[in-house]
């Protein structure tokens, strides 16, 4: 398996609709705490969605220096390149 | 700008709270207690569902005169450190009471019971371990993660199975892996499935603590807690627990089999920056401790208790979790509708928790409501009436 970054930020911005809260004009630079309106926990519940989906572990240090939907991608495909 | 600023959502949060002309929840002051489970607030004479003094000990005569005779003799404090001048034998004498309670080799005590959890994961976990948490975990777990170097995996809710996904991904790195759960959950009173933590533990070679804090005194034969109710003691690396719930004091504890407990002592910066347990604390926590002992009915007195409640609440309607433990909290759908209620209780003489979101799992607000061994039968029916009195008023449940 070898995702991209767009692909990536395609499947988190998919999960992200499918929760009707979500603004509808999400992309890949709307920022996750601010343009979401998600708090802590909220964020890391929907991290949890994501890990479940690309079969990764986000370790939640990394999420301190995610800000945007693309940032979040990157750091998982970095991890998956880890792998 | 005002140092301030960023916390002006919160102060808008507490304003939604407190708009309706209700009590601030967070600061509600009991003026004294009357017994284990009846205090004075507001000037008047409230049943106290929600402590977590689950087998009243915070009163209890042997534990209060065992205090009082050790003050005359040890004086009111410390003053130090455990690593310093903060050691007196009272220290050593409960850490070894605590040991034997668990029949382990080894027992540290800390000053809270948020600083065993801060003091012992940020110390376990190293920079290139992995912590393994569930997401549930109580704030003195996270903030222990965050104190650590560890890079840290939150795995789903009391699901072992997700757990064990999580460890297999991490397979051929390098690394302890450190799991964390906790015996009873705080905010629903849910069990922990202690004997399948133990089977991931056992097949992945992890380590496993847990956080036994409100189940001590409560769960297993002789009140050691959920591993000893699940017969799996032996796979549970690191009991901590706290002195602040069924014992009635306040402290913390983590006891273990493993020599390398006492190293531990010397690289936790919770245990070592901070004044130890004054002296009567110390000799009322053994009293308390040797009561739970000798008294077994008070435990069966709190989960006969714990079914009437959660027996109770039901019947009127109320949403409350799956099992009955002495935690029932009534799951409520609106904050506004949670915070009403809640005021309403305490205005007709019942003190419950007012648990807000995002401190609960789900973005519910929960009525969190606890029981104790020393609440009679009259108490706890009178409760659950004003619980449908004003669930009536306000057109929940049935
Ligand atoms: C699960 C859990 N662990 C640890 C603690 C901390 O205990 P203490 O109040 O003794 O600091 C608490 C209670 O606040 C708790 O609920």
């Amino acid at each position: 398996m070898s995702e991209t970054v767009a692909d990536v930020s395609a499947l988190i911005i998919q999960t992200l609709l499918a929760n009707p809260k979500v603004p509808r004009d999400i992309s890949g630079s709307s920022k996750i705490v601010e343009d979401l309106a998600f708090d802590s926990l909220a964020v890391m519940n929907f991290v949890m969605e994501i890990e479940d989906s690309l079969d990764v572990s986000v370790p939640l240090d990394r999420l301190a220096d995610i800000r945007t939907i693309d940032d979040l991608a990157n750091c998982i495909v970095s991890l998956k390149q880890g792998d | 700008m005002s140092i301030f600023t960023k916390y002006e959502p919160l102060a808008r949060s507490l304003a939604a709270v407190t708009n309706g002309g209700g009590r601030n929840p967070f600061s509600v002051v009991i003026d004294h207690p009357v017994s284990s489970t009846v205090g004075v607030i507001e000037g008047r004479e409230t049943l106290l569902f929600g402590t977590n003094n689950y087998l009243g000990l915070s009163q209890s005569e042997a534990a209060i005169d065992a205090a009082i005779g050790t003050v005359r003799t040890h004086g009111v404090g410390t003053t130090g450190s455990r690593i310093a001048n903060g050691t007196q034998g009272l220290h050593r004498q409960l850490e070894e009471r605590i040991a034997a309670f668990f029949r382990r080799r080894h027992c540290m005590v800390f000053s809270t019971g948020y600083q065993a959890n801060l003091g012992m994961i940020s110390a376990l976990a190293g920079k290139d371990d992995y912590l393994l948490l569930d997401a549930d975990s109580h704030a003195s777990i996270y903030d222990g993660s965050r104190l650590s170097q560890a890079q840290v995996i939150r795995f789903r809710h009391n699901d072992p199975e997700d757990l064990h996904k999580r460890l297999r991904r991490l397979d051929g790195t390098p690394g302890a892996k450190l799991i964390v759960v906790e015996g009873i959950y705080s905010m629903m009173g849910d069990v922990v499935p202690m004997a399948e933590f133990a089977a991931v533990k056992r097949e992945t070679g992890a380590w496993l603590l847990a956080d036994e804090a409100h189940s001590v005194g409560v769960m297993g034969e002789h009140g050691r807690g959920v591993a000893e109710a699940c017969g799996v003691e032996d796979d549970v690396d690191f009991v901590v627990g706290t002195f602040s719930k069924s014992l009635g004091t306040v402290g913390g504890y983590c006891v273990s089999d493993q020599d390398g407990l006492d190293l531990i002592r010397l690289c936790s910066r919770p245990y070592m920056f901070t004044a130890s347990l004054p002296p009567d604390v110390i000799a009322a926590t053994m009293a308390a401790l040797s009561e739970l002992e000798r008294r077994p009915e008070l435990r069966h007195r709190l989960m006969d208790n714990a079914q009437r409640l959660h027996a109770g609440l039901n019947a009127i309607g109320l949403r409350t979790g799956p099992q009955a433990s002495p935690v029932v909290s009534v799951v409520l759908d609106e904050v506004a509708q949670a915070v009403q209620f809640w005021n309403r209780l305490l205005d007709l003489g019942v003190y419950v928790n007012l648990s807000l979101p995002p401190a609960t799992p789900d973005q519910h607000p929960l009525l969190r409501t606890s029981v104790m061994a020393t609440h009679d039968a009259a108490q706890i029916d009178q409760a659950i009436e004003i619980f449908a009195t004003v669930a009536r008023e306000m057109g929940a449940g049935r």
